[in-house]
């Protein structure tokens, strides 16, 4: 299997304050890290799965794997080319091969466009002028399962989870190597929760295209993924096959996002519960040492000091933390 | 865009406004046909009668009928609005879309140059160009199209800084849409509904800066006749007779009326939010 | 129709129906709907989209479209039928015998007052000093569990977190101590470990205070956690209703059995195919006749397509309105 997507100490900034505000302040460093020393591969037909909260950084990698943010830091290969070097000629070639479904099923559309209209926009974009915009629109509806009279529909005649399946039909337009999938069931009911993700694991099992899915809902990651990352504040907590990271989470981060799912049956009581104290803290303030320190159930006095390492154990299963969680 | 007239057409208010302004502008431009004289033929032996069959709206100091002179003085009115308007809707959106889409730097060059021009008050900057290029139709809709074009401008500067932060136009970038596309296609479409109705609505405002101007003597020369001129001539013969002021008032309160309920239900219709029905 | 006896409930609705007058017709959001909530309980909606959850909530606190029409049920709210009350008694009840926390907390807080100023303002019907008020706001704040309460009370709401503006909302709605707390999704929009911590206040606020809890939310586990009672709601009707531990332990009618099948947190095995339930809601303006889910239901029999089924008490509380019941 080959690398489709590598990416390698992955840092973006933002801007908080402007050079002459920072100038007065005295402020050397008036940026915040969105992510920071973030490395990941993901592999040609697999799915690599990012959970995180609100605040973690998450919707901001996955834009600059898009290529729309600029990199401060760190490399994004595709196929062993860096992204954030390439001239504008090859940025549209990788975009051809890496597209995006949007957490916002229909505010993600273009509200004048018909669905026709849209799903087969790349094509114009790219210049492709032998495709048969009509015959293309078809297949797309069929592949996800939409009649072939929803090309004529426009964006607020869509429902949530038809919406989704036409940002689904948008992304395979260009047959793409990577999907990028932010937050693919946020607002979908959970009777209909299933058909968005049946799709795309249909769709990977048919055309072996790879993807790299963002959400914070735990309970989908086990169905869909086959590598999974936790990411707090900017960096990965932990990383491994989802299998793994599921039977033996070691960091305490990880722990605590499976044990506050609640089990939708009144009879168990969940034991090993773990509330987390306080709230993320603010990327302005990162704290010292382990940046989890301020919320773990199991800190200790040299996590508030020292940043820690990264350790990894068997089968690619890596995690940063000075007393991981005892493996069973 | 069909649909939207039909429901314009439906609401009273709309259907009003579509009449008047479809009768301003037909009689404009059928003026040649519908007026019963010549409108700067002289007739002394007439001057300053009171409305008749033979003079609906009756005669001016010089003998001309009124009728005939507020009919061509629409052509004038018509010609001002749709080309001050059209041209500094095409600048104005232009500018716009590019201050908004387009680096801040940019946005402040354009920003301060609206901002100057809009501190002028119009009637000075009128003054100051006729000065500059002497009295004409083509100095009002000059001054006219430079004062409009902020108006526009700033509306559509602002509806583009807020659709350029949606999810859809993030969408069209990392499908590598090119600016120019982008601009065109998917921020002009949906800029382009609050535009229509502030356009209309500031036509009569256009209409009335004309006759505004030319009454003031810096706009069309006599004799060719504009609704502000025979208001002119009107206001000088006032202690005589009402008629001419009359004559030239009605197309202005008309066209005012017409255009504004056409914007109003225009709004009405386009703005989901107002629509009375769930 | 049987139902539980209602003098120990503190609210009661029976046969409530209410419909929408629109350009296509009218829409008939809630029909023939029954609910009990005992006085100290916590009872949970189950709805997905279209479920007439909104135009519940919206009923019960008395403030419904202009398009909305009663044409038969009550509400009875503490002996007294909220729908039969003027407005000024309305009001005299809403935010002091009845309150509300809705999904977004910016719903419930004015972005330009302090937080200070709107909790003391809500204080409006109480005969107390200023500085009594004062301390009463930083004692409900605390309670919440919002740190240093004193110090913010001047703070603006966007100068909090999004889990910081839930709990003040929480501590707004409680403040005059309701009987009746209406919950609408309160934790949807917050991350899980933060939803955590909310659900375990609200436990520990609602045995302190002793007041019931009518709380909305489509997330199966919080509600299998957190209330004792449940209804299922479905396209506008009252689908099943129990215990909590009945129902989800032996659901009974054929849609929350489904609904409890697509949870992904109930799937233990890894699997790639994950059950949905297929089809839409009924067109609620031109509803056909019979069962509203019998489009959808995999158990469909010939009555369903002709007859209502009725609502059934068949065993000891647990409710259900579906001939699969009746034929027994």
């Amino acid at each position: 299997m080959s690398t489709v997507l590598e990416i390698e100490n992955l840092r973006v900034r933002f801007r908080v304050q402007s050079p002459l505000v920072a100038l007065l302040k005295r402020n050397e460093d008036p940026y915040i890290d969105a992510v920071r020393q973030v490395s990941f591969k993901i592999e040609e037909g697999q799915t690599f799965t990012l959970v995180g909260e609100s605040g973690s950084g998450k919707s901001t990698l996955a834009l600059a794997v898009a290529g729309i943010l600029p990199v401060a830091d760190g490399s994004i290969k595709f196929n062993g080319d860096d992204v954030t070097k390439m001239n504008s000629q090859d940025l549209m070639d990788y975009r051809k091969q890496v597209s995006m479904m949007w957490q916002n099923p229909v505010g993600s559309l273009s509200p004048r466009m018909s669905v026709g209209g849209l799903i087969t926009e790349a094509y114009k974009i790219h210049g492709l002028k032998d495709r048969d915009r009509e015959v293309e629109a078809s297949r797309l509806l069929q592949m996800v399962g939409l009649p072939k009279h929803f090309s004529e529909r426009y964006p607020h005649q869509l429902s949530g989870g038809q919406a989704r399946r036409v940002g689904v039909a948008r992304a395979l337009a260009l047959s793409p190597k990577l999907i990028i999938a932010d937050e693919p069931t946020a607002g979908l009911d959970v009777s209909v929760q299933g058909e968005i993700l049946n799709l795309l694991n249909k769709l990977q099992d048919d055309l072996g295209v790879s993807m790299f899915v963002i959400t914070h809902n735990l309970n989908i990651v086990r169905h869909i993924s086959d590598r999974t990352a936790i990411m707090y504040l900017g960096r990965f907590a932990e990383q491994g096959p989802t299998d793994d990271i599921f039977a033996n989470p070691r960091h305490p981060y990880t722990l605590a996002l499976l044990s506050a799912n609640p089990e939708p049956d009144p009879e168990t009581i969940n034991k090993d519960r773990i509330e987390l104290k306080g709230e993320v803290p603010s990327l302005m303030n990162r704290p010292r040492g382990c940046e989890f320190h301020t919320r773990c159930p199991y800190v200790q006095e040299n996590c508030k000091e020292q940043k820690p390492a990264k350790k990894q154990s068997s089968d690619n299963h890596s995690y940063n933390c000075h007393y991981p969680l005892a493996g069973s | 865009m069909k649909d939207v007239i039909r429901r314009v057409a439906a609401d009273p208010l709309g259907l009003m406004g579509l009449c008047l302004v479809t009768l301003m502008v037909v009689s404009a431009v059928l003026a040649a046909l519908i007026a019963p004289y010549d409108p700067i033929a002289l007739n002394i032996m007439d001057r300053l009668q009171g409305p008749s069959w033979s003079h609906f709206l009756g005669t001016d100091q010089l003998g001309r009928d009124l009728f005939s002179r507020v009919l061509y003085g629409g052509q004038v009115a018509l010609k001002v609005a749709l080309v001050s308007t059209g041209v500094s809707l095409v600048i104005g959106t232009v500018l716009g879309m590019i201050a908004g889409f387009g680096p801040r730097w940019f946005d402040n060059v354009i920003m301060l140059f609206f901002d100057t021009i809009r501190s002028f008050p119009t009637v000075m900057f009128a003054l100051a160009t006729v000065a500059l290029v002497g009295p004409s139709l083509s100095t009002v809709i000059i001054v006219i199209i430079v004062t409009q074009i902020p108006t526009y401008g700033r509306v559509v500067r602002t509806q583009t800084l807020t659709i350029k932060s949606s999810e859809f136009i993030k969408a069209e970038i990392v499908m590598g849409a090119s600016t120019f596309r982008i601009l065109t296609v998917h921020i002009l479409p949906n800029v382009v509904g609050p535009l229509l109705i502030l356009a209309s609505m500031d036509i009569p405002t256009v209409i009335a800066l004309e006759a505004g101007l030319s009454f003031l003597g810096m706009g069309v020369k006599p004799p060719t006749p504009s609704w502000g001129s025979i208001l002119n001539d009107g206001y000088t013969l006032i202690r005589i007779t009402p008629w001419p002021i009359i004559a030239g008032s009605i197309p202005l309160v008309l066209v005012t009326l017409g255009f504004t309920f056409l914007g109003e239900s225009l709004r009405d219709q386009l703005d989901p939010k107002l629509r009375k029905s769930l | 129709m049987s139902a539980l006896p209602t003098t120990e409930n503190v609210l009661t609705i029976r046969d409530l129906s209410i419909e929408y007058t629109t350009d296509r017709g009218v829409l008939k959001a809630i029909r023939n709907v029954n609910l009990d909530i005992p006085k100290g309980s916590i009872v949970g909606v189950i709805g997905e989209s279209g479920c007439g959850k909104s135009t519940l909530i919206s009923s019960i606190i008395r403030l419904l479209a202009p398009n909305a029409n009663v044409p038969n049920g009550s509400i009875e709210f503490e002996k007294q039928d909220l729908l039969k009350l003027s407005e000024d008694d309305m009001r005299k009840i809403r935010g002091a015998r009845l309150s509300i926390v809705f999904q977004d907390p910016m719903s419930s807080l004015n972005p330009v007052l302090s937080i200070g100023r709107q909790m003391t303002d809500i204080q409006y019907r109480d005969k107390k000093t200023m500085s009594q008020k004062r301390q009463r706001s930083i004692d409900m704040l605390a309670s919440v569990g919002i740190p240093d309460p004193e110090s913010r009370l001047k703070q603006y709401p966007h100068e909090f977190s999004g889990g910081m503006q839930q709990r003040i909302s929480i501590a707004m709605a409680l403040q005059a101590e309701p009987s009746l707390l209406i919950a609408d999704e309160p934790t949807t929009a917050l991350d899980a470990t933060l939803e955590v911590q909310i659900i375990n206040l609200l436990k520990e606020l609602q045995s302190k205070m002793n007041c019931s809890i009518l709380f909305i939310s489509h997330h199966l586990g919080v509600i299998a956690e957190l209330c004792e009672h449940v209804v299922v709601m479905y396209a506008g009707e009252v689908v099943e209703q129990g215990t909590t531990k009945d129902v989800f332990r032996n659901p009974t009618h054929p849609y929350t059995a489904k609904l409890l099948e697509c949870d992904p947190a109930r799937i233990a095995q890894k699997t790639r195919l994950l059950p949905t339930i297929p089809g839409e809601i009924p067109d609620l303006v031109s509803l056909p006749p019979g069962c509203v889910y019998k489009n959808r239901c995999d158990k469909a029999m010939e009555i369903c397509d002709s007859k209502t089924p009725s609502w059934t008490d068949f065993k000891d509380g647990h409710f259900v309105s579906c001939h699969l019941v009746e034929a027994t």
